[in-house]
């Protein structure tokens, strides 16, 4: 795999959307023309070149490429944006939308990352090390198809609106979360290692929430149908499982109803 | 003789009443009488031929004080300042007509800026529920003729929409409701006691931030659920929720009014999207419909001027010129005033610096601050430039948009002072100046 390095050397004034750092835009470009690629800081079209420092060498594909982002990028949205393949590590806190719509591949983010981390998600992987804002895997405004596959890893904590509307893959918050967890979701897996203020899986279909601290307030729509064991990241545990939401619509598969669930640790 | 004029529009709250009557001066510049409004809605009218209206632009100078200007002084600041910054934004919006916010829409797609109105703080929420989950409303005339069972949630007509009540909800005679309150259920969904609980048959003082769980649980007993209903809901005890849901599911027909106290409490866009699901199962049983109480008269204006301009209510980014995005948490008025995103603000009919949280202000007032409004508020007083402009529904009319999005056309009633330009007129010169600069080459 070819690395490519891109180093901070000019903040923006506002804010930068970096929608061209995909390592599909990157693959079998030169330095040159990476440089060239567009970034906008409100109406104004600039170049990446304009922001950044460039070296190292781009690989042919995506899936051979490696972006490493070096300074502070707090101000700068849209990284990794519908990338398909390869990998983008940054090393300081990121804006909103990282991996949004991604396809594949894999993102780290050293700091902590803003709202709509990757939303409407498909597959690949995101790991931020710090914390997430709101709108963790959850769908774009008026969208039904949250995220449909992959794994969001969030190593600290995250706001409220995860994974709403989600379809597949994997959410694991590893700190704590504020409300609304799986919302409307049709499928998919949450995992919360901390506590949750409240309102899991309200209007929920199908789809799996695993709660390990504390869940506040519980919805009444839930109810207790038996105590299991789950492996959960690796580690098993005894977990109530609740089965839900009561109050909304559900499919039945070979005669059986299905539920959404949520499996909190005894 | 003074003259009297019928049918005119009260351009307060989102019931935009249309049966206000108002009697005018010999020369047509002054109101004598205000008949059919509230007290605020009188007020309004009064203002409107106040001695003290503002009748030339006012330009804060080096030691902060404000001169006089021109209208083209006033009208070329603003377009070269629109045209340097980065990232403008207009909001407001909330006290004008539909003429004036497409000419808003113009101005800003020239600009290449950002767009949004009151509903940002207001009922925007409620507009994302709606895309995700749609909206089975109604007109207020159906609520009126037709409705036996009212439900007002996180709202209170009593003093935010005073003739809301009288006028559609729980008073008035209608076509099949000929018996009045005397035949309506009125439920009150509030954690207060509110003047509007007070004429209620059922109030409900649910938990405050709690109302998801309620709903949750309404949903729970349409569903046939009800028996595995914990003991209390929200505060609320489950005997309360079973007799309630029952007077729902035996509606011919009933109405949900929701406020502030559901789009503004945690949760936000979801506690409007849970009671658009419940409104759902109960036409299944029953025939329901919901509607957001609109705060100003013609808020749901720009909600419909823009969606037929852009393809979004609220919220737009027009940074990009040959597309529109729209996405608040990112694009939202206070988030970007918040995260300091924008580098120059236009306050138009409304009164950021009193609505807006106090930290939002101050990021924003870092940057060019133009208010375009006919009275002196805390957002004039703190901006840089302040254009006064003609009162929408007093002195100058227009197409609104009531609470259930029926157009109405607004009159004039008096003269404007001299002079002074209405919403439209200005934008547009302001759209034209900057076409002038650009076609210069002055951009």
């Amino acid at each position: 795999m070819e690395t490519i390095t891109m180093t901070l050397v000019q903040e923006p004034e506002l804010f930068l959307e970096c929608y061209s750092v995909t390592p599909d835009l990157f693959a079998g470009k030169s330095l040159a023309e990476i440089a060239d690629l567009p970034a906008h800081e409100g109406k104004i079209q600039w170049k990446l070149g304009d922001f950044f420092k460039f070296e190292g060498k781009a690989g042919e594909t995506a899936a051979d490429t490696k972006i490493v982002v070096n300074g502070n990028v707090r101000r700068m949205k849209r990284f990794g944006q519908q990338m398909t393949a390869g990998e983008i590590i940054i090393n300081s806190d990121a804006d909103m939308y990282i991996g949004g719509w991604m396809k594949g591949g894999k993102i780290t983010v050293k700091g902590n990352a803003d709202s709509f981390l990757g939303i409407a998600m498909e597959g690949g992987e995101i790991l931020i090390e710090g914390d997430a804002q709101n709108h963790v895997g959850s769908a774009y405004r008026g969208d039904w198809r949250g995220m449909s596959g992959g794994l969001i890893r969030v190593k600290g904590k995250a706001g409220n609106d995860i994974g709403t509307a989600m379809t597949g893959g994997t959410i694991i918050i590893e700190g704590d979360a504020f409300i609304h967890v799986l919302t409307h979701a049709e499928g998919g897996t949450v995992i919360i290692k901390g506590d949750v203020e409240g309102r899991v899986g309200g209007q929920m279909v199908k789809g799996d929430a695993y709660i390990l601290g504390n869940l506040l307030y519980p919805l009444p729509g839930f109810k207790k149908v038996a105590t299991v064991e789950k492996e959960v990241d690796g580690v098993t545990y005894t977990f109530d499982q609740f089965i839900g939401d009561l109050g909304e619509r559900k499919e039945k598969k070979k005669g059986e109803i299905i539920y959404g669930n949520i499996f909190l640790k005894k | 003789m003074p003259k009297v004029i019928e049918n005119v529009g009260c351009p307060y709250c989102g019931c935009s009443c249309d049966d206000v009557r108002i009697t005018v001066s010999d020369d047509g510049k002054d109101i004598l009488e205000v008949e059919n409004v509230c007290a605020i809605g009188t007020e309004i009218f009064k203002h409107g031929c106040s001695k003290d209206r503002i009748r030339l632009p006012r330009m804060r100078q080096p030691d902060g004080s404000m001169k006089d200007i021109s209208y083209e002084e006033a009208i070329d600041w603003t377009a070269r300042h629109l045209l340097k910054a980065k990232k403008p934004l207009m909001y407001g919006f909330g006290s004008t007509n539909c003429e004036g916010q497409a000419a808003a829409a113009r101005v800003m797609e020239i600009a290449g800026g950002m767009l949004d109105n009151c509903a940002t703080i207001c009922h925007g929420p409620s507009f994302l529920a709606i895309f995700d989950n749609g909206y089975p409303s109604c007109t207020l005339g159906e609520v009126k003729n037709r409705a036996d069972v009212i439900v007002y949630w996180g709202s209170n007509p009593a003093h935010a929409h005073p003739r809301h009540m009288s006028r559609y909800s729980i008073f008035p005679r209608g076509f099949f409701t000929g018996k009045g309150q005397k035949k309506r259920t009125v439920i009150v969904i509030d954690p207060r006691f509110t003047d509007t609980a007070n004429v209620a048959d059922y109030h409900l003082q649910v938990k405050q931030g709690h109302d998801y769980e309620l709903f949750n649980a309404f949903r729970m007993v349409i569903h046939g659920h009800g028996k595995d209903l914990p003991d209390e809901v929200a505060g609320i005890k489950k005997e309360t929720i079973l007799e309630v849901a029952e007077i729902m599911k035996n509606a011919r027909f009933g109405t949900t009014f929701f406020g502030m106290g559901l789009t503004h409490t945690d949760g936000r866009n979801h506690n409007i999207d849970i009671a658009i699901s419940l409104t759902r199962d109960l036409n299944k049983i029953s025939k329901w419909t919901i509607m957001a109480m609109r705060g100003h008269y013609n808020i749901a204006g720009p909600g419909v001027v823009w969606s037929w301009t852009f393809g979004f209510p609220y919220c737009l980014d027009l940074t990009k010129q040959n597309h529109a995005h729209m996405n608040p948490g990112e694009t939202s008025s206070v988030d970007m005033a918040m995260r300091d995103e924008v580098d120059m603000f236009i306050n138009i009919g409304t009164d950021a610096a009193a609505h807006f949280p106090i930290p939002a202000v101050k990021q924003l007032k870092k940057h060019p601050w133009v208010t375009i409004d006919p009275s002196i508020n805390m957002a004039s007083e703190i901006s840089d430039l302040h254009i006064p402009v003609c009162i929408c529904g007093v002195d100058v009319g227009g197409i609104v948009y009531r609470m259930d999005n029926v157009p109405i056309q607004f009159r004039k009633v008096i003269e404007p002072p001299e002079g002074v330009m209405d919403d439209e007129t200005l934008l547009n010169k302001i759209a034209d100046r900057m076409e002038e600069l650009k076609a210069k080459g002055e951009a």
